[in-house]
């Protein structure tokens, strides 16, 4: 704020903290200095109106709120450029309680950043904590008990398209993913297409048509072979998914098996980076990790 | 004369006086904004909306997202974890009217853009419960039947140049085509994506 404005806030607002003092004194001063109520020099039909003077403890507090704005105005920002002698600013508040939360909390950060991330996945304070971050930036998209949606990994089951292992799951937190499924619809015709899908259910053992299949296995040699592999085992740097396992991101039944072939699928990871520091980053991959490990410990079970 | 037996039986004079005792007020708090380069100018590397991501946000007005999500950020340590950095007034000066609503049913969405894929937006608004089966978000799903209206779209661009927003001649010339063809969603969802990405979230 300019000088010129800062002057004209606190002049106004001085001018009427003065005003509304002499109002109040000045009312005072009018009444009847006996106390008495007198009578107004008015009358209709007999009936008069009294001049009651205002009682001193309304008056009074009127003045106390005068007091007590300028007492404020001294102590916080608000005239102007005048920061108040407490030099109080909502920036600075935030700041100083960014810091006591850093004082509190920062050293179970740092611990929690220096332990590994298999050893941090079994601590149940860090897990309590990964689930809290989990619900806040993870929930929407994989769902509050992390299985997932049509589209959206479910991650408790072992299965990683980018892979399962911490570095990897860090790394798919960072810098987030982008999957590229390319539509084979113009490629295969819908006979190729259903040909195909026939061939992807073989591959995970399902019940499929094996004429269909074996010439569906062709396209596949041809067209799926360099991402999902020869074994159709998938490709976690390319994140293609283990077409043998019969888990499918996008849904397996016939129907959306073909329309994945036919019209692809883009998948995006929202890159965490900018939204959560080391420390965070460090406690919600563990807390992923652990989500699938637990699920494998309870299937050897 | 001024004594308050004359103000009480002139009710003319004593709205006058109301009004000039009131307005001091307005006088303090306001008129000194309109200087103050903090208030007035946009923050480093804002860009304006685009022509759809305008559309999108006309959509947002419509179907009255501003009712149950705020666009503001406070500066307390519990929203700024949540949201991201808190909001500034340089974020807004291009908003005509700005839409910092007032009440959250649902979360804050100033810094939403690029939190979630294009793909789960979509699918979020035609069907919440499909991707967050505890939201009580309502579905919008005549947005995806219906095409961005473009009749006025050049003139909304017009009118938003005179209150100062630096759109430029080619813009507002190509912007009726620029939207011609887009679903609603799509561009609810362009414009969701540009919110509170002109500085950093930490």
């Amino acid at each position: 704020m300019s000088t010129g404005w800062s002057l004209f806030v606190i002049i106004v607002t001085f001018g009427m903290l003065a005003g509304f003092t002499w109002l109040v004194l000045n009312t005072r001063r009018i009444q009847d200095p006996d106390g008495g109520s007198k009578l107004n020099d008015h009358e209709f039909d007999g009936i008069t109106e009294l001049d009651t003077p205002m009682p001193d403890w309304f008056s009074f507090m009127f003045l106390a709120s005068i007091a007590f704005a300028v007492l404020y105005l001294a102590l916080y920002p608000g005239l102007g450029n005048f920061p108040g002698l407490l030099g109080w600013s909502s920036a600075g508040a935030l700041e100083q309680d960014q810091r006591r939360a850093e004082a509190r909390h920062g050293p179970l950060f740092q611990r929690y950043a220096r332990t590994p991330v298999e050893e941090l996945a079994k601590d149940p304070q860090a897990v309590r904590m990964g689930q809290r971050l989990f619900g806040n930036y993870c929930a929407q998209c994989h769902g509050s008990a992390a299985q997932g949606a049509p589209g959206y990994p479910n991650l408790t089951d072992g299965h990683f398209s980018w892979g399962g292992e911490p570095a990897q799951i860090r790394a798919t937190l960072v810098n987030g993913r982008q999957a590229i499924m390319p539509a084979w619809g113009g490629a295969l015709g819908e006979d190729g297409i259903a040909d195909t899908t026939e061939f992807v259910l073989a591959l995970a053992g399902r019940d499929h048509d094996t004429d269909a299949a074996e010439r569906g296995s062709a396209h596949y040699q041809q067209l799926c072979v360099a991402c999902h592999g020869p074994e159709g085992r998938g490709n976690t740097a390319l994140g293609a998914g283990d077409l043998t396992t019969g888990v499918y991101l996008y849904g397996g039944s016939r129907e959306t098996i073909a329309k994945t072939l036919r019209e692809g699928r883009q998948g995006v990871m929202p890159p965490q980076r900018d939204v959560l520091d080391e420390a965070r980053l460090h406690i919600l991959t563990a807390y992923v990790y652990g989500l699938s490990k637990r699920h494998g410990a309870a299937e050897s079970q | 004369m001024l004594t308050h037996d004359h103000i009480e039986r002139h009710t003319g004079l004593m709205v006058v006086l109301i009004l000039v005792v009131i307005s001091f007020g307005g006088l303090v708090q306001i008129l000194p904004l309109f200087s103050d380069r903090d208030v007035t100018e946009p923050i480093e590397g804002m860009t304006p909306l685009t022509a759809l991501e305008l559309e999108g946000r006309d959509v947002y007005i419509r179907e009255g997202c501003h009712v149950c999500h705020t666009q503001k950020i406070r500066a307390l340590r519990t929203e700024v974890e949540r949201y991201g950095h808190y909001s500034v007034a340089g974020e807004f000066v291009w908003d005509h009217p700005f839409m910092w609503g007032s009440k959250r049913t649902g979360p804050d969405l100033a810094r939403v853009g690029g939190r979630y894929s294009d793909d789960w937006q979509l699918q979020h608004l035609y069907d919440p419960r499909s991707l967050v089966p505890e939201s009580n978000m309502p579905a919008y799903p005549w947005l995806f039947e219906r095409e961005v209206n473009n009749r006025h779209t050049a003139r909304k661009l017009t009118v938003l140049r005179r209150l100062g927003v630096p759109y430029t001649d080619e813009q507002i010339e190509t912007a009726a085509e620029d939207v011609a063809g887009y679903t609603e969603a799509e561009a609810l969802v362009a414009y969701l994506q540009t919110l509170g990405t002109a500085i950093p979230r930490r």
